[in-house]
């Protein structure tokens, strides 16, 4: 199985606080991968390192045989050229209609005239739904709307890898799973290589060929939707049966530490 | 430790603004013309009004006030010399640069504030358009370009408004008071004027920038930001305003 990108021993930290510890995966080419999560448990900052927006510490991301932790800037932006990103609230410029967001990218890294853009600015809109909608403005959309325009601008010029932040978070579970048949018509008919962050369970089931589970800045588990199923790993099966996490401390505990002894 | 790492954000910042404003037009990668010419409207054409009104009075204000003193002399038309050298020299740029900090200045620093809090900066940087030269550079030119433009104006109805009150109520005959206007101005005393004006576009382009890429959270800051662009771009310019009025007090 050919790999898309290959992380080895990478560690970050906020400030002193180690957040990444040590992690090593590989996200395989052509399929969905899930990276799965509680809060805080360092996903966001893993996603942040994979589209180039911060640097680790230490330790190596490796995108087609490049590893864009040391790239420069100019080397970087090559690379981006080839990734879309959609951002867990779309991220779309205000200022500018959804026709003149979605033909940024295209206006910015290509030398195509104003009417091929808009033809192309009209197949993307029309693939995620949206056609009609080429002179609203971002703030005249639903949130689910303004998610479907942030992914025709971030798959505006044909990218090899798509990464979502979260792609249902603050929709209802009808317009979430609209999106999550995007996310699979992408996959089946462009062949791209799709990289999901998210906790959302009913999502991770019906998008997902591979997972990726961290727990407090560590892989806990990696591989197909099967095994995930079939890990016995008691975090992992705390997380699938929607158990909270075990009381810290017994009422009596509470009332040893209130009382002051 | 804050403060050099203040320090260095900023030249950061003045840096890579120069570079995408200056350099990198001569490698290919031009400065976006349509979005300058925006910002020289929202920045420049806009604020037409506010700077005329507002430099009209300063110069009535100027006019009456040194026509206070001057009576006493009996030297009533040299009321025209000190209204036209101070207000080319040094009233005209620094009334333009407070009022366009208040009004660009604030808002560039709102603007760019809210795209990092609602992620568009990050959009950007994504998608391989360089924030710097996306939303920084535009406004750089259109301030540099501008705010000259708004100093002569200021200039000449500042210039106006003095003329307007010493021939109504101080009596001076308008043709003597032009005369002696004309005669109390030295090209150099314009230049310097516009010379100021430009590095006052220059920083209030770059503290409001600089404001902005600081947000880090959400609304709330992008308020405490944006304040404090007014005020450190105010200081600055009266900073900067010293340094150059002290540099042409002795090398013109």
């Amino acid at each position: 199985m050919e790999n898309a990108i290959e992380v080895r021993n990478l560690i970050t930290h906020y400030g002193d606080r180690e957040i990444l510890k040590n992690l090593s995966f590989s996200i395989p080419k052509g399929k969905t991968t899930v990276i799965l999560g509680g809060s805080g448990c360092g996903k966001s900052t893993l996603l942040k390192h994979l589209i180039g927006l911060l640097k680790p510490t230490s330790g190596s991301i490796l995108m087609n045989g490049k590893d864009i932790a040391i790239l420069d800037e100019a080397e970087l932006d090559e690379v981006r050229k080839k990734t879309g990103v959609l951002f867990q609230g779309a991220a779309l410029l205000n200022s500018m209609s959804i026709a003149e967001n979605v033909a940024l990218p295209v206006a910015e890294h290509t030398k195509l005239n104003e009417s091929t853009i808009q033809i192309m600015v009209r197949m993307k809109l029309d693939l995620v739904g949206l056609s009609g909608f080429e002179n609203y403005y971002p703030s005249q959309l639903s949130g689910g709307m303004k998610k479907r325009a942030g992914l025709a601008r971030a798959i505006a010029l044909d990218p090899e890898l798509l990464f979502f932040d979260e792609p249902s978070a603050g929709l209802d579970p009808v317009t979430a799973a609209g999106l999550d048949e995007l996310i699979l018509k992408l996959r089946n008919v462009f062949k791209m290589t799709i990289v999901v962050v998210t906790h959302e369970l009913p999502s991770v089931f019906m998008i997902a060929d591979y997972v990726i589970m961290l727990d407090i800045g560590e892989v806990i588990f990696s591989g197909t939707i099967d095994e995930l199923k079939a890990s016995d790993n008691p975090r992992i099966r705390m997380f699938l049966e929607r158990r909270p996490e075990k009381e810290a401390f017994s009422p009596d505990d509470y009332f040893r530490i209130i009382a002051g002894d | 430790m804050t403060f050099l790492k203040d320090i260095n954000d900023a030249s950061k910042l003045i840096n890579e603004t120069f570079y995408w404003a200056f350099v990198s037009p001569f490698k290919g990668r031009g400065i976006r013309v349509r979005a300058s010419i925006s910002e020289m409207v929202k920045a420049g054409y806009n604020s037409v009004p506010i700077v005329a009104v507002i430099s009209f009075f300063i110069g009535v204000i100027l006019a009456l006030q040194s026509a206070y003193q001057l009576k006493r002399v009996g030297a009533l038309i040299y009321v025209a010399n000190l209204v036209g050298v101070s207000i080319t020299r040094e009233l005209g740029p620094i009334i333009t640069a407070i009022i366009v900090s208040g009004r660009s200045g604030s808002a560039y620093a709102a603007e760019i504030g809210s795209m990092k809090a609602a992620e568009e900066i990050d959009a950007l940087k994504t998608m391989g358009i360089n924030p710097v030269r996306f939303l920084v550079v535009p406004k750089l030119m259109a301030l540099m370009i501008m705010l000259p433009v708004l100093t002569i104006i200021a200039d000449v109805v500042g210039i106006f408004g003095g003329f307007l009150l010493s021939t109504t109520v101080l009596e001076i005959h308008p043709y003597s008071y032009f005369q002696q206007t004309v005669n109390a101005l030295l090209v150099k005393d314009i230049i310097t004027g516009l010379v100021k004006a430009w590095a006052f576009g220059v920083i209030i382009t770059i503290v409001g920038a600089y404001q902005g890429f600081k947000v880090e959270g959400g609304a709330e800051e992008v308020g405490r930001r944006t304040t404090a662009s007014v005020v450190a771009s105010i200081f600055l310019v009266i900073v900067f305003d010293l340094f150059f009025t002290a540099l042409f007090y002795y090398f013109t």
